[in-house]
């Protein structure tokens, strides 16, 4: 990797909808109220925005050809250069990833970055909408369903390292506890490891509280080349390292207990950032928990966390709030909601706050100078990270 | 001064019941053709029987087959049949259908490394013949239970299930 790159890029505005079950409003309106919030204290305006990169799920989800263009709009996109990008559940941080390199190579001095997920229009679940990411010739006749990837992922991880189930359980009273603190929260709530596991059986191990919801929302963020984030903003966040990776898509044939792609673009994006010591220059973090697992799952593939031993330090609060490396202050995806697309940029919006000191009653007590966004996709292949500094 | 934008507001399951709406029920038809590695693979579980290749560098035994190695980059030509019996490296006991159902009996799909394939090889598929999911272990070892010759149609379900192997 020739890291020669030409300029350096910030973060200078944040903005998201509510997170919900049903969104009265359509897409293309919450995409639109999510751009409004992130310029709102961006110090610049739509006219400042020279491009414009879009996350969102593949068309046959919402039934809507040419979903991209049909948001367009809503996402400040009218007659600027714009690109869709997309890589499933990973797509939130593959978005600022693109967003990014828009600006570092020279090409633009701004770009706005949107993500939008309206998941509540696949009918009777959305659920059935994510069927077709299964090979079609031998993995669909067999009558697959979702939550099998992640129950068989994470009865293997649970396996290797003999991790039992009221560890994992900690997840959700976590995430969820921390989800009532944000403003926009479609599921935080209060609740205990007892009831996490006498929640009905989705998928052994997966139990119900273990699964964050379909939602509907989206969320937005603001990026501009140094000189324009100095002039307009009293705190530029710095993008100083991303990374990317995809493996391959016969996953049956992976030891699914630890994400191998995600330790890869963590590398990429700790050498790009000079991270040589994740544990202590990581402050905060928001690694992607669409199943609660996953949380515990992917610090361990960020480096943050030996092998299977994530689980004992959440144990031990290093996770919370007030603890040495807080994880999903902002509830994540078990406690705040799961918009596919915009899940991983709501929590790039989280690390954006947590580094400015805006966060509110979700503000980490160890005041935190860097922080990492991580997203995660497809068929158990995609790893997007994002690392975020003030310094 | 700009109008108040709205930051979104959720519908209760009836609200959404009586909210205006237009509906779509795309009828969606797809046929894919299996290729020729997997149409190779189909055609030998006609036969009753699980075939897998051998990448000529790297000498990874894999299946589903392929036409070229993923790690290696290259093409693949040597062909094998493997058993038709393997391990369990991970399984589920499913309770829902695909649009979240619940079943009466649950599903217990499984990755299952094929005996004959490198270790940590395997295909997705289900169990059954098991008398009580909570029996079923990572590392048990499985059988396929083939549908009747005549039956098969050169499909990934000429295999019904796999089956716990007596010890
Ligand atoms: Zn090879």
């Amino acid at each position: 990797m020739g890291l020669n790159i030409k300029h350096k890029v910030a973060v200078v505005g944040a903005g998201m909808s509510n997170v919900m079950r049903r969104a009265e409003e359509t897409g293309r309106e919450l995409s639109f109220y999510a751009v409004k919030e992130a310029l709102k204290n961006s110090g610049l305006t739509i006219e400042d925005v020279e491009c414009v990169v879009m996350a969102t799920a593949p068309d046959a989800f919402d039934g809507v050809h040419m979903k991209g263009e049909y948001l367009a709009d809503g996402a400040g996109a009218f007659r600027k250069p714009y690109m869709r990008s997309y890589v499933g559940g990973g797509s939130g941080v593959f978005a600022i990833i693109h967003g990014w390199y828009m600006v570092a190579s020279g090409m633009f001095k701004t770009c706005l970055v949107v993500a939008e997920e309206k998941m509540s229009s696949a009918q009777p679940h959305p659920q059935a909408a994510f069927n077709s990411i299964y090979d079609h010739t031998l993995e669909r006749p067999l009558g697959v369903n979702l939550l099998w990837i992640f129950a068989l992922e994470m009865n293997r991880y649970m396996s290797v390292h003999k991790i039992p189930l009221e560890d994992i359980a900690l997840v959700s009273v976590k995430n969820k506890r921390n989800g009532l603190d944000h403003p926009c929260t479609q599921v935080g709530a209060e609740v205990t490891v007892k009831e996490v596991l006498e929640s009905e059986i989705m998928a052994w191990p997966v139990h119900r509280l273990m699964v964050s919801p379909t939602s509907d929302a989206a969320a937005a963020i603001v990026i501009a080349r140094d000189d324009i984030a100095r002039r307009v903003s009293e705190q530029p966040v710095w993008i100083k390292g991303v990374g990317w990776n995809l493996d391959t898509a016969f996953w049956t044939n992976r030891d699914l207990y630890y994400p191998d792609y995600v330790e890869k673009a963590a590398r990429m994006a700790y050498e790009m950032a000079g991270i040589t010591n994740p544990r202590k220059e990581i402050h905060v973090v928001e690694p992607y928990d669409p199943f609660a697992y996953k949380e515990l799952h992917h610090l361990e593939g960020l480096l943050l966390a030996d092998r299977g031993k994530a689980p004992e330090l959440l144990k031990k609060g290093v996770f919370d709030r007030d603890g040495e490396l807080p994880s999903c202050p902002s509830g994540g995806l078990l406690g705040v909601g799961n918009p596919i697309a915009a899940a991983g940029l709501m929590k790039v919006c989280e690390i954006f706050w947590q580094l400015r000191g805006e966060a509110g009653k979700r503000q980490v007590k160890n005041n935190p100078k860097t922080g990492l966004a991580q997203a995660w996709g497809d068929l158990m292949q995609v790893g997007t990270v994002v690392i975020l500094s003030v310094n | 001064m700009e109008p108040k934008v709205i930051r979104g507001r959720d519908l209760k399951r009836d609200e959404f019941e009586k909210a205006l709406k237009v509906e779509y029920h795309p009828e969606a038809r797809y046929a894919w053709d299996a290729g020729y590695a997997v149409g190779k693979f189909l055609e030998g579980l006609k036969q009753g029987k699980i075939l897998g290749v051998r990448c000529r560098r790297c000498r990874r035994i894999l299946v589903p087959p392929r036409a070229f190695c993923e790690l290696c980059f290259v093409p693949i030509d040597e062909w094998l049949e493997l058993k038709d019996t393997g391990t369990v490296n991970t399984f589920s006991i499913s309770y829902v259908s695909m649009d979240v159902k619940r079943l009466e009996e649950p599903e217990i799909p499984a990755v299952i490394e094929i005996d004959g394939a490198s270790p940590g090889v395997g295909i997705l598929h289900k169990l059954g013949e098991v008398d009580d999911p909570k029996n079923v272990k990572i590392g048990m070892k499985v059988k396929a239970v083939w549908k009747p010759e005549k039956e098969r149609t050169g499909a990934i379900t000429d295999i019904l299930y796999f089956k716990p192997l007596e010890e």
